[in-house]
């Protein structure tokens, strides 16, 4: 019972994950057009619904071309990894809390286990492998010259990633993200304890999903497309999937550790029912993530792109320090007990 | 035979396979990845033994980091063929069949030892140890001066780093 009962989440999550993934496809191309005054897609179903459909079918039907030189097993290999570590992250986000349903009290998270925060880093940290082995076995330089600069870039965004997150679980006690998120009941959101690790955290997020300002690896203009030259029809629509399931992923992380996760404040003090309570916790998990979905995408459409030397020199001599500074700060406020 | 000795051996035989083909592979970058399946079959193995903290290590700092600098280097010399870089001098093959006998006995003779002896069983406190609350209370109160011992070697590396890096630019 408990192995279906598990199945079923998996299930479901990965297919929000996979469609929601198709819209935000759609969102983007449509708030892209907005901003720059034009309409965008919206002939294929209403409003252009039913675009993400054709755009799959269209990947589908493409032919899979193959460099001659570039070695077939780990071109393969590459968008698996991606994908693969994109949708692994997903499995110890709490979207919500326990609900009661036929009988059996069902945790809104697929794996509970007590080292939540380093399974996220741990994943992340493999992130790199895609992209790198994806721009070596292309056996192309521009898909080399991309790959050694998102392994270099992830490399050092990573840092201070790990750091800013150090200082939530000081707070947490603890590196099991639910009892992160219970920790922020009410109105105790680790953005308000903790807004400089927030701002770190969410630069280095920019960065590891490889989105502007921050895209470096698939500079379109000096790259041709960075990693994934090489790649046609569905291979490359493994990282394209990949690329938007990261953001989303990014977003579910940045919501759970510093947005308070599923906690909707005043929700116990309106006296519903707990099925309900748990159903509006997981829309306001849902609304939270959408959010930031929204902020990545605006600001990929606002700034510029940051040349490579300044994009190194704002990961280690300002996100690092900051968040070693955060560190430190949190350490002595806890120890002096001011919180 | 429950599920978890026979989840075992087949992790400990890919690990072993891996290990064989990371030496035996022409092409580094094929190395370096079944070095990386030879990391997580560890990290399984770990897991195997309820040590969730040591599991999540070995993939956080050895897959996802220390690997990631081998191909980086690898990547960069560009590194072809193995067959030009093959050492000329002999006697270090000698030295190194005779490291690697030495090791080969040492380690049949601890098999030995360890299949005359009697199964204990697993005591419950046993899963306790490989939690991080378990590792972190030992390290900062029983193992504090091994620990910082060990962070003054790192920061000594660290410095080394950055004057061999600023050497360039007097």
């Amino acid at each position: 019972m408990e192995i279906l009962i598990s199945l079923i989440k998996i299930v479901i999550v990965l297919f929000v994950l996979l469609t929601s993934v198709a819209y935000i496809v759609l969102l983007e191309r449509r708030v892209a057009a907005a901003i720059q005054n034009r309409i965008g897609p919206n002939r294929v179903g209403w409003q252009g619904l039913l675009q993400p459909l054709a755009d799959v079918v269209k990947l589908v039907m493409k032919e899979d071309i193959v460099p001659r030189q570039a070695n077939k097993f780990i071109h393969d290999l590459a968008p698996i990894i991606s994908i693969g570590v994109a949708l692994a992250t997903f499995a110890v986000i709490p979207f919500g809390n326990r609900i009661a349903l036929f009988g059996h009290d069902i945790k809104l998270q697929i794996a509970d286990v007590n080292i939540g925060i380093l399974y996220i880093l741990a994943l992340t940290s493999l992130g790199v492998y895609g992209v790198t082995l994806s721009g070596w076995s292309s056996n192309s330089k521009y898909s080399l010259l991309g790959g050694m600069r998102s392994s270099a870039q992830m490399i050092s965004y990573e840092l201070a990633m790990g750091l800013s997150l150090i200082g939530v679980i000081m707070i947490a006690g603890s590196l099991r993200l639910d009892t992160i998120v219970e920790a922020q009941v009410a109105w105790r959101w680790n953005i308000l304890l903790q807004p400089i690790g927030f701002i770190t955290f969410v630069v280095s997020s920019f960065a590891e999903t490889n989105r502007l300002p921050f895209d470096l690896p698939e500079a379109e203009p000096e790259l041709v497309g960075g990693y994934h030259t090489e790649y046609s029809g569905l291979k490359f629509g493994l990282f394209f999937l990949a690329e938007y399931a990261n953001m989303v992923t990014a977003s579910a992380i940045i919501t759970t550790v510093y947005l308070g996760g599923w906690q909707v404040p005043f929700v116990h003090s309106l006296g519903l029912s707990d099925v309900s309570v748990s159903i509006i916790q997981v829309l306001g998990f849902c609304f939270k993530v959408g959010m930031l979905i929204m902020f990545f995408i605006i600001i990929r459409w606002t700034l510029p792109r940051f040349r490579y030397d300044q994009l190194m020199n704002i990961g280690w001599k300002v996100m690092l320090p900051l968040a070693i500074a955060n560190l430190l700060a949190t350490g002595l406020v806890i120890l002096l007990k001011w919180v | 035979m429950n599920v978890e000795i026979i989840f075992f051996f087949l992790v400990a035989a890919l690990a072993i396979v891996s290990a064989v083909f990371m030496i035996t592979r022409r092409n580094p970058v094929k190395s370096v990845l079944f070095l990386i399946v030879n990391f997580f079959c560890l990290a399984v193995v770990y897991l195997i033994l309820h040590a969730q903290f040591i599991a999540i290590i070995q993939i956080l700092v050895y897959a996802g980091a220390i690997m990631v600098l081998f191909l980086f280097v690898i990547m960069l010399l560009n590194l072809g063929d193995e067959s030009r870089l093959a050492e000329k001098t002999t006697y270090r093959y000698w030295i190194a069949a005779i490291a690697a006998g030495a090791a080969l006995v040492e380690i049949a003779l601890g098999v030995g030892v360890s299949l005359g002896g009697t199964h204990g069983s697993f005591h419950p406190a046993a899963a306790e140890i490989g939690t991080v609350e378990f590792i972190g209370r030992s390290l900062y109160s029983e193992y504090l001066f091994p620990f910082e011992v060990t962070s003054l070697i790192l920061l000594a590396a660290m410095v080394g780093v950055i004057v061999l890096a600023k050497k360039k630019f007097h």
